[in-house]
């Protein structure tokens, strides 16, 4: 479904990704882990098509589509999401408007008719259980005075709206108190099937205990240094990653 | 007004001046008018070189035509009075045609202490003898004392002492001419002690060739504890100038809430807003949006002239310049020594989206109490990168995403429109100015 190679990005000059390559499959949900200033959410960005980032080299296929050529809302109309690690509060567009133009800018896109109001109230309603989003939530500004918690559960809760095939999660437990996270995780994990992907950039592995994922890589310095399974996070959970930087260093000095 | 003799507009004033005089015998204001008139030649059109017009050239649009100062009165059909119609707003209605009142379209609000007519009919009313051409700032403004001098009629509304008019009243003032003519309507608005009313106004504009320049004058009178909210709705089109001066009194305890939109279509607005405070306890909102495209030109200059203590002012006023739009904010804010316990606070905000967008704006506080609050503030800019980037993330295209975001941003403004319908109408109107 997503293919990345030998991607490297820069911004304002300083280069943050340095040649990374990585696969990911249908309904696979990848773990991107690794130290601060490593470069996971620069990766993130670089997928969703930030604009202050810099593709210098390499290429990133989405469903046999080169994703580096599209416009950011084009990439979400393919079926990216990128859940943000900090949503932006914007007073004034309702949460409800809001989800309403996206979904139909998709649909227009994916030559569908615009949803009928009933309908698009049903489909709010039914994802509000599935991701357990306070429905007061619903008709205020987005994001505007919701709490760290809340503004994350309204990013899942965008999630199951647009329903993508990619989902790039983006520290999305980063702030948030256990009980928090795990509604958020819960949320995640009633979306996974089979035909949908995940990216879930963390740097704690306590996320992974609830989102179990099927790889783990670790980003160090703007490359993946090491893939592995899920025990690869409890090993970094215990060691940290110095031990990792050090077999880096090592190999790279033969 | 030497200076300006050479414009044609001078000349067709000096032709006619005497040729109004003379339909206006029978009028009992010859005094007034004359004194306007005299001040008027003292004071001259506005060059840039006047201080409150630097920024606004008004001569450009005086030596546009020839105007005719004397022109028909005319009436017009429904169609024409029905483009104004606001969806679902149910309201009284009232239509004016060059300021000439058409009672054949209108919906008057009826009932005891209501008192709406033609201007130049009830000169003998308390209200106008009390209040007409009585706000001290008109005669600081050129163009208002040759409203005075010159204007032929206008719409006189007064509220007797509790007098609360129940549905909203929408004025729809028709421009139309024959030929290119400038147009001087004069109202007066008088509300007694405890009314209170609701009034909106619109304009339109049903000639395609004929260009007509408003230069009209509203007073208002807020008395003692009564309330008038005031929706001003510009939304011109190119065959259209105007200079909009609306003239406040506020006695004690009064609320006086004044919205003023402008949209895209007339080249030239400036509009002049006063409010005096000649009471204590009072409570003032001036509200302002103006979206502009192409070349247009807004200018707001606005006066806050606290007199008396205790009184609390708030304005607002937010723009949105499109193309190559320009816009000029002006706010003074005068606090006499008298004034104490003043609240006076005062926003400019201002979304450049235009490459060749412009914005002059200036506060002009002069504070002369020693126990107030007041504060004022500029900004200017264009949207958050971030947000722009969130929205276009949900595949929210960028137009849609730009016209989701200037709603945002006016949302200040129309969630203060206190008319649910007119609320809904401007939403649609600001979401259709930014699809286009």
């Amino acid at each position: 479904m997503l293919t990345i190679k030998n991607l490297h990005a820069e911004v304002e000059g300083k280069q943050i990704l340095k040649g990374i390559n990585l696969e990911i499959g249908k309904g696979e949900t990848h773990a991107i882990m690794g130290p601060n200033g490593s470069g996971k959410s620069s990766l993130a960005s670089v997928l969703a098509g930030r604009e202050n980032y810099t593709v210098t080299e390499g290429e990133v296929w989405f469903n046999g589509k080169n994703l580096l050529d599209l416009s950011p809302e084009d990439r979400a109309r393919e079926g990216v999401f990128l859940a943000f690690q900090y949503p932006v509060e914007i007073p004034g567009v309702s949460n409800l408007n809001f989800l309403k133009t996206a979904l139909n800018e998709i649909r227009t896109y994916k030559g569908l008719p615009a949803i009928e109001g009933r309908d698009f109230l049903k489909l709010t309603k039914e994802k509000q259980q599935l991701v357990d989003f306070n429905a007061n939530l619903m008709n205020r500004s987005l994001n505007e005075g919701f709490s760290g918690g809340e503004k994350k559960r309204n990013e899942i809760f965008q999630l199951a709206m647009l329903d993508p095939q990619l989902a790039i999660l983006d520290e999305t437990d980063s702030g948030l108190d256990i009980d928090a996270l795990r509604i958020v995780s819960n949320g995640v994990n009633k979306l996974r099937d089979a035909e949908k992907s995940f990216v879930v950039i963390t740097h704690y592995q306590r996320l992974l205990e609830y989102i179990v994922p099927d790889f783990v890589h670790v980003l160090y310095n703007g490359r993946i240094i090491k893939t592995g399974t899920k025990e690869l996070a409890l090993e970094l959970e215990e060691r940290g990653y110095d031990w990792l930087k050090e077999e880096l260093h090592l190999k790279e000095s033969v | 007004m030497t200076s300006d003799i050479t414009l044609p507009f001078y000349q067709a004033l000096t032709t006619d001046v005497n040729a109004l005089s003379t339909c206006q015998a029978q009028d009992d204001l010859q005094g007034i008018r004359r004194e306007a008139l005299e001040r008027f030649s003292v004071l001259g059109l506005p060059t840039l070189k006047t201080e409150a017009w630097r920024y606004s050239n008004i001569q450009r649009y005086l030596k546009e035509f020839p105007y005719e100062l004397l022109y028909a009165t005319t009436t017009v059909p429904a169609s024409v009075v029905a483009q104004a119609a606001i969806p679902e707003l149910d309201c009284y209605r009232i239509v004016l045609v060059n300021g000439q009142l058409q009672a054949d379209h209108s919906e008057l609000p009826t009932g005891k202490g209501i008192t709406i007519g033609a201007l130049s009919a009830h000169t003998q009313a308390p209200g106008f003898t009390k209040w007409f051409n009585k706000q001290h700032h008109l005669a600081q403004e050129s163009l208002a004392t040759l409203n005075t001098a010159l204007f032929a009629d206008g719409l006189f509304i007064e509220l007797a002492t509790n007098t609360v008019i129940d549905k909203p009243v929408h004025i729809v003032h028709v421009y139309t001419a024959a030929q290119h003519a400038f147009i001087q309507p004069r109202h007066l608005w008088v509300l007694n002690r405890n009314a209170a009313a609701t009034i909106i106004e619109s304009s339109v504009h049903p000639d395609a060739n004929v260009v007509t320049f408003a230069n009209s004058v509203l007073e208002t009178v807020v008395e003692d504890n009564a309330e008038l909210w005031h929706y001003n709705i510009q939304q011109g089109d190119q065959h259209f100038r105007e200079v909009h001066t609306t003239a406040a009194q506020q006695q004690a305890n009064s609320r006086y809430h004044h919205f003023n939109f402008t949209l895209p279509g007339t080249p030239f607005t400036r509009n002049n807003l006063s409010v005096a405070l000649n009471g204590s306890y009072t409570e003032t909102n001036l509200n302002g949006l103006y979206i502009a495209n192409g070349s247009q030109h807004v200018d707001n200059h606005t006066f806050m002239d606290h007199i008396m203590p205790n009184c609390n002012s708030n304005e607002l006023y937010k723009g949105v310049l499109l193309d190559s739009a320009d816009g000029v904010f002006t706010g003074r804010i005068l606090v006499h020594q008298e004034a104490q316990k003043t609240n006076a606070f005062q926003q400019n905000n201002n979304l450049l989206l235009g490459a060749k967008a412009d914005i002059n704006s200036q506060p002009q506080l002069e504070i002369y109490a020693d126990d107030v609050k007041c504060s004022h503030g500029f900004t200017a800019g264009q949207f958050s990168e971030e947000s722009m980037f969130y929205l276009r993330s949900r595949g929210i295209g960028e137009d849609a995403a730009k016209a989701l975001m200037v709603n945002a941003f006016s949302h200040d403004i129309t969630d203060e429109v206190k008319v649910p319908a007119l609320q809904h109408y401007l939403q649609e109107q600001i979401a259709a100015i930014m699809n286009n």
